[in-house]
């Protein structure tokens, strides 16, 4: 008797409280956790300079995000969502299907990732390739044929004779973290396509070239360190033998703790990733829903406050956070369009 | 000791047999041995209480020690001027013009007044980074408070920079800058010097820290929103898990009566506790969310998800009290001819309800350290705004934990470990309460 009167009860309390839920008065931000220290930043602040509220920003990934992004519109679901990769095309027809159909696309700029050292080690220069033979399961045959043979490599002089002669020791993001896939995506397959036969493969046969590019050996030469880049600074720290693989906000604000290693003659530094010398980095986007931007209050101007030079401009704010601005002119031009609420559209 | 007086008496009362004087032997030879063993045993024990308590001790220390520094501020004296062109407001200037005034610029102005001999624009962006750039925040405040102060010059203390705050906390030699580790230069480290000699630094209690909501700056953030975030949750968790659960183990216990239906009933509250947590953050999206079409990222749903996850738990511990009650009491009471809901109310769950708190606190603070299903239903988020109810958007102390452990820059970490003091004493309050209770409701038999 009282468990049925009370269930009914919280029924009715759930339901009472949804009907003022209809409302809501802050912006709503999910998706990528790389992003997510930038928009944080511009959403603070925002609300601390602005008579709107604070937006609230979930870190649910790229993925998760646009898939939360696209489910529809309405106050149920979020305005804007980070990305760091462009939206893909199924996901766009996704968004469609939804009735998401004014989206608004902003490139706000590229995030770099750094394979690092302790700076009481002497700093690495390597290419791409010498990356991928360090770290690739199956690599091309020693005895030059096309073929491919388990990593047979343990230091880093058996690759190039001018790198140090210690064991390879990698400490990385595991698989389900956005950094490693960038990381295999720029740097593993950029180094993979080095080799001829193997890029041949690209167009031949693409799922072994995928497999072939983007496994990463499971020997112990490569160490899995969890999503927290923190971490893997303060190891490296600890054992200045071993490398380590994060994004490169964490080696900005770790800049006396680590160097950066010099890949294929840059080393991840600011003007090397915005010249785009550095190849190891990446676009970061944001999308944002321009049918609710007469329902949620504010969300055009979260838009100019990101968009000012203030705050994405070379001397911004959020390049103090490790953001790599964008070149004048695209910042001229993306910044207009965002202005004008131009709708993204995919060839 | 028994055993061997035993056979010792056999022996004094002069009827040794073969077979009794053997038995003697083999006890006295395997004596030794068990008594070895017993002290072995008792060895274990104390062995594994001293790891436990040594485990204690080490996570204590080391939450404690990083901890500590980020209930220090670090505060620097600025001579202001405001300015009125600077500022572009006078004192009958409304809230919004005050609001929107140009603060920082002041802030940037005092420090260039401060160092006159900076003149270079690469060494003046050094020079502002001393100040916290929540400072302007700071003067903001202050000016909208009194605006008749605009035109007049002010000394104020405003927070430093997280970077200028961990030299004068962890006491670096300044006089050595090359040896200190820290992402200042070495002119920023002189600045420091200067001001710290005359005596226009200094550290007091870090308010912030608990007045405000998450920041992207460490000197900044504030575990306030967290905090309210978490208490909110538990409300709602305990004010819909107690009653329901209270209520289902009368029921069980007291009521219902033995057949297969009660049994598959009881199987499955057993079940229902071994459930990982995440699965109850799919049911809150899936129903709370989805199709209730609750707020998401609000205390309610994170209550509702979380008094499910903790209502097998309390269920399960209310049975037991209950269950320990001894069936005397229900029986007096029958016979002085109280109906079975006054048995039940008069007796029975007074005296049951010391264990029931008991299980109850467990099971909030279970809920109180749960991440995994809030991240279902959209708590894992960077909440500035302290809540105000619960409707609004929150997150909760365990994940404020995990946020700052994640952030870059290096002052989060002495945020994180007073992120979890916070956490504990919140645990230790809550213990406090429960304690109290189970003292006033706690009668002998």
């Amino acid at each position: 008797m009282t468990l049925t009167r009370l269930s009914i009860g919280t029924a009715l309390i759930a339901s009472a409280i949804s009907a003022p839920a209809m409302a809501r008065d802050y912006i709503s931000i999910v998706g990528s956790s790389t992003v997510y220290p930038f928009a944080t930043v511009v959403a603070e602040r925002f609300g601390k300079v602005t008579d709107f509220n604070t937006p609230k920003i979930e870190a649910t990934g790229s993925g998760g995000g646009l898939k939360l992004f696209c489910s529809g519109i309405g106050v149920g679901t979020p305005d804007i969502t980070n990305s760091s990769r462009r939206i893909k095309t199924s996901e766009f027809e996704d968004c469609k299907n939804n009735g998401v159909d004014h989206v608004v696309e902003v490139l706000i700029g590229y995030d770099g990732i750094a394979i690092a050292n302790s700076v009481e080690a002497e700093q690495f220069d390597m290419s791409l390739q010498d990356v991928f033979m360090a770290l690739a399961k199956d690599v091309p045959n020693p005895d030059g044929s096309d073929t491919l043979v388990p990593n047979p490599y343990n230091t880093w002089d058996e690759i190039n004779p001018d790198l140090p002669a210690q064991k390879i020791e990698v400490m990385g993001p595991p698989p389900t973290s956005g950094t490693r896939d960038a990381f295999v995506e720029l740097a593993m397959e950029g180094g993979c396509k080095s080799y001829g036969f193997i890029n041949d493969m690209k167009k031949s046969d693409s799922d072994s070239f995928k497999a072939i590019c983007h496994t990463i050996r499971e020997d112990g030469a490569y160490v899995e360190a969890g999503e927290n880049d923190n971490l893997i600074v303060q190891k490296l720290n600890a054992n200045p033998n071993a490398l380590g693989i994060f994004g490169f906000s964490f080696l900005e604000q770790n800049d006396d703790m680590v160097q950066s290693s010099v890949i294929d003659g840059f080393e991840a530094d600011f003007d090397a990733i915005a010249d785009g010398d550095y190849v190891i980095s990446r676009p970061l986007y944001f999308y944002v829903k321009a049918q609710h931007a007469g329902t949620i209050p504010g969300i055009e101007d979260y838009l100019s406050e990101f968009t000012s030079d203030g705050a994405w401009g070379e001397e911004g704010y959020l390049t103090d956070k490790g953001m790599i601005p964008l070149n004048d002119e695209l910042r001229e031009e993306i910044g207009s369009a965002v202005g004008n609420m131009q709708a993204l559209t995919l060839e | 000791m028994n055993n061997s007086d035993k056979s010792n008496a056999g022996a004094a009362s002069g009827l040794p047999t073969p077979a009794n004087k053997d038995t003697t032997s083999i006890v006295k030879a395997s004596l030794k041995r068990r008594y070895a063993a017993e002290k072995r045993f008792k060895l274990y024990g104390i062995l594994s209480i001293c790891a436990s308590i040594g485990f204690l001790v080490i996570l204590m220390v080391s939450i404690f020690s990083k901890g500590w520094p980020a209930f220090i501020g670090t505060y620097m004296q600025l001579d202001i001027t405001l300015d009125q062109d600077t500022l572009g407001v006078t004192p009958q200037s409304s809230y919004k013009e005050l609001r929107a005034a140009n603060y920082s610029k002041l802030i940037n102005n005092a420090l260039l007044e401060r160092f006159p001999d900076v003149s270079k624009r690469k060494e003046k962006r050094a020079l502002y980074k001393l100040v916290s750039s929540g400072a302007e925040y700071q003067l903001s405040a202050h000016v909208i408070n009194d605006p008749s102060m605009i035109g007049q010059s002010i000394k104020m203390w405003v927070a430093a920079d997280d970077e200028v705050s961990a030299l004068i906390k962890y006491k670096a030699n300044l006089d050595e800058p090359e040896n200190i580790t820290t992402r200042l230069s070495e002119k920023q480290i002189a600045w420091t010097k200067q001001m710290l000699d005359a005596g226009e630094i200094k550290t007091g209690l870090n308010k912030a820290f608990f007045t405000n909501g998450d920041s992207r700056e460490p000197e900044q953030a504030g575990i306030r929103a967290a905090l309210v975030g978490s208490a909110f949750t538990l409300l709602i968790t305990f004010l819909l898990s107690f009653p329901v659960a209270v209520a289902a183990a009368i029921y069980l216990e007291e009521f219902a009566p033995q057949n297969r239906w009660t049994d598959l009933v009881e199987v499955n509250i057993n079940n229902l506790a071994a459930v990982p947590s995440i699965v109850f953050g799919l049911l809150g999206l899936a129903v709370f969310i989805n199709f209730f079409s609750l707020p998401r990222s609000a205390p309610i749903v994170g209550g509702i998800v979380l008094s499910l996850m903790t209502l097998p738990t309390i269920i399960i511990a209310s049975r037991a009290a209950l269950k320990a009650v001894p069936p005397s009491i229900r029986e007096a009471a029958r016979g002085l001819g109280a109906s079975p809901q006054q048995v039940v109310w008069h007796h029975v769950l007074p005296l049951a309800m010391p264990g029931i708190l008991t299980g109850t606190i467990i099971g909030l603070a279970q809920a109180l350290g749960e991440t995994a299903p809030l991240l279902m239903i959209g708590m894992v988020a960077f909440i500035v705004d302290v809540p105000s109810s619960i409707t609004d958007a929150a997150t909760v102390l365990p994940v404020q934990v995990f946020l700052w452990a994640d952030s870059p820059e290096r002052a989060f970490v002495e945020k994180t470990s007073a992120a979890i003091i916070v956490l504990l004493a919140f645990l230790i309050l809550m213990n406090a309460v429960a304690v109290l209770l189970r003292k006033k409701f706690e009668r002998r038999w």
